[in-house]
């Protein structure tokens, strides 16, 4: 269908946005459209008023800050897809745009697009959430700062106030030489993951875990740490016992069922795919470190 | 709000030309090209941004003409499928990449067509000599349900053979 009518708005600094978002009745705000578009053109939602935050200043881009890399809220996912800077220092992140829809809607989607509508099976909430990202708010009462955990209320639920727009996603990368992996299984390529999981491992000097990271998606209202699998692994040398015994803790978390896709179904997806995702982490941090003595 | 349209004036590039419209704020990118251009060659499809026909170049990238509000396009440069064959010399007044699409079989109905070769348009600049699997990346953008996709990877790499501008 036709979206219904709507009055356009396209400010062109933050100020001009916040102001249009906390005095006009019923906005929505437009980021790279490839989610409310859709959603406009079935008409299940009916805005009076769209505020297109596409011309706004500053709202993109990716910034190296050292122990931070801070990207913008309006920064599209072609542009994390080739950026140096991401496949340096976010190498999981640079994988899993790579699972973002399609060419053609990376060019237009864009991060905090994303973040906002915060579907449960999307990549880069998926990626906040196993990173701990921050993520930057402004809004009538000023600006805050909220982690992902915190963020992520519910199914496309995010903790933003009425006016309240997303300006920026901060994420610390991990030690250099740390292991990445990101898995997701959909029936085509493109579609909504039925599961995803994000994995990251930092190895001590002696080949012990000291750190590490497991988030699923598609399975819950919102991403998950899946705390336990993390606890099974942290402080052992990642052997096949290891990897079992963290994958068995994501074949048991909460799993949403559907007609198509039941609960149980889900829980041994997230199984399989961690036990293939942790190996490919270990293989990558192993790497990491051989480079390394060779240096 | 009334149940009057909201309409602004809009000015674009589209195929090199300049254009200056006024359009209902509603209006999506590929709508504007058909209906207010009469530039039927990009087609619609699915209208949520699935099928991939109506595929455009905004400022030289593929976007969803579907999931674009005209208005979003003020001051940019589109490119449909009318430009491809734009100053071509063939019989058929095709350009390279078409040709390559009548060569292979790489069409059917014809109906995804328009948007593909947008697509691969965008891919041929940025990489003249694609592997097959970056054209089958770039074709998981789009469905066609006539020739099972083989003939327009191989129509694909045909055009990527041969240098820019040969038809």
């Amino acid at each position: 269908m036709k979206a219904p009518p709507f009055r356009y708005h396209a400010p062109r600094t933050l100020d001009e946005a916040l102001a249009l978002a906390a005095t006009l009745p019923s906005p929505r705000l437009l980021a790279g459209g490839q989610s409310l578009m859709p959603m406009l053109n079935f008409r299940l939602l009916a805005p009076e008023h769209l505020i297109d935050l596409n011309r706004v200043e500053g709202l993109a881009g990716i910034r190296d800050e050292g122990d931070a890399i801070v990207i913008g809220a309006m920064t599209r996912q072609r542009d994390i897809e080739f950026s140096p800077v991401v496949k340096a220092r976010l190498p999981l992140l640079a994988e899993a745009i790579q699972w973002v829809g399609h060419r053609q809607t990376r060019n237009r989607g864009t991060i905090g697009g994303s973040l906002c509508h915060l579907d449960p099976s999307a990549e880069q909430p998926l990626v906040a959430m196993a990173m701990d990202a921050t993520l930057a708010i402004a809004g009538p009462a000023g600006r805050r700062e909220l982690p992902m955990q915190a963020f992520a209320v519910d199914l496309m639920t995010p903790a933003l106030e009425e006016g309240e727009i997303l300006t920026g996603i901060r994420f610390t990368p991990w030690a250099a030489g740390h292991g990445w992996a990101f898995l997701e299984f959909a029936r085509r390529h493109g579609d909504f993951a039925i599961v995803a999981v994000a994995v990251l491992l930092e190895l001590g000097a002696d080949g012990t875990a000291t750190r590490v990271s497991i988030t699923l998606g598609g399975v819950a209202s919102t991403a998950v740490r899946v705390v336990q699998a993390e606890a099974a692994l942290l402080g052992t040398r990642v052997g096949p016992a290891d990897i079992e015994a963290a994958a068995a803790c994501c074949g048991q978390v909460d799993a949403l069922g559907d007609p198509q896709v039941p609960a149980w179904y889900r829980q041994r997806v997230a199984r399989t795919l961690c036990a293939r995702a942790l190996p490919a982490a270990l293989a990558r941090a192993h790497a990491a470190g051989h480079d390394g003595m060779k240096r | 709000m009334s149940q009057h349209a909201s309409m602004r004036e809009i000015t674009l590039h589209v195929n090199g030309e300049a254009r200056t419209c006024t359009v209902a704020d509603r209006s999506n990118l590929a709508d504007f090209l058909r209906h207010d251009l009469q530039l039927t060659g990009t087609h619609v499809g699915c209208e949520h941004g699935v099928c991939g026909a109506c595929t455009v170049l905004v400022d030289g990238r593929s976007v969803r003409g579907c999931l674009m509000l005209a208005v979003q396009a003020d001051g940019c440069s589109v490119e449909t499928v009318e430009s491809l064959a734009a100053g071509t010399q063939g019989a058929a007044g095709l350009g390279p990449l078409q040709q390559a699409f009548r060569d292979r079989h790489a069409l059917q109905c014809g109906y995804c067509t328009p948007g593909i070769l947008m697509s691969l348009t965008e891919l041929l600049r940025d990489d003249p000599a694609p592997d097959e699997q970056a054209v089958r990346l770039v074709l998981s953008g789009h469905l066609c349900r006539c020739t099972g996709y083989q003939n327009i990877v191989a129509a694909a790499l045909q055009a990527a053979s041969k240098p820019a501008g040969d038809a």
